[in-house]
């Protein structure tokens, strides 16, 4: 696999699980924290990825 | 002030406890009885650990002249036993020239540190605060 989106997703997957599964107890919080925190991390990769896209000059 | 034998062998089985987290990664929860929480780290941490050994990532040497290096060996032995039985196959020499390899140091890396993040969880199980 040598994909940069899909390795950014599957590493996001997996911290994503872990800190859902540490900081919340209910399932549905896990599901929503980890959730959250996945699709944060690939918004922000993008977002980012984009605004790096002119450089170098 | 001497501590009473019980706080004693609270502290020794506390000790136990992270050692056992530590070198299992979940077995700290499933001792306490967090059984799916502990097969969760049980499945994720060593999986992942795995994916980043087969992205070609490196186990760094405990190299003290290279405070980065030392720091990212730390973060590596932080997983635990699939840590020794990696090195001990000899998987983890690290392939500078494959494309993957920054990525797998970072699934190395990070694997060890959410386990040590995942030995403190237990820990804060063990003494009540959750």
């Amino acid at each position: 696999m040598q994909s940069h989106l899909a390795l950014l997703a599957t590493f996001a997957f997996f911290v994503s699980l872990v800190f859902a599964v540490i900081a919340k107890d209910d399932p549905r919080e896990q599901l929503r924290f980890g959730g959250l925190m996945f699709g944060g991390f690939l918004a922000s990769a993008l977002v980012l990825g984009w605004l790096m896209y002119p450089f170098p000059l | 002030m001497r501590a009473t034998a019980a706080e004693e062998t609270q502290s020794g089985t506390l000790v136990l406890l992270c050692l056992a987290s530590w070198a299992i990664p979940g077995a700290g929860h499933l001792w306490l009885g967090r059984r799916t929480k502990g097969l969760i780290f049980l499945v994720a941490l060593p999986l992942m650990f795995a994916i980043g050994l087969a992205l070609h990532g490196r186990l760094f040497p405990f190299d003290l002249g290279e405070p980065l290096v030392g720091l990212a060996a730390l973060a590596d032995l932080g997983i635990g036993v699939p840590y020794f039985i990696a090195s001990s196959l000899g998987y983890g020499s690290g392939e500078v020239r494959a494309v993957t390899y920054e990525y797998g140091n970072a699934f190395l890396i990070v694997a060890g540190l959410l386990n040590l993040l995942v030995v403190i969880d237990a820990f804060d199980v063990a003494m009540g605060r959750k």
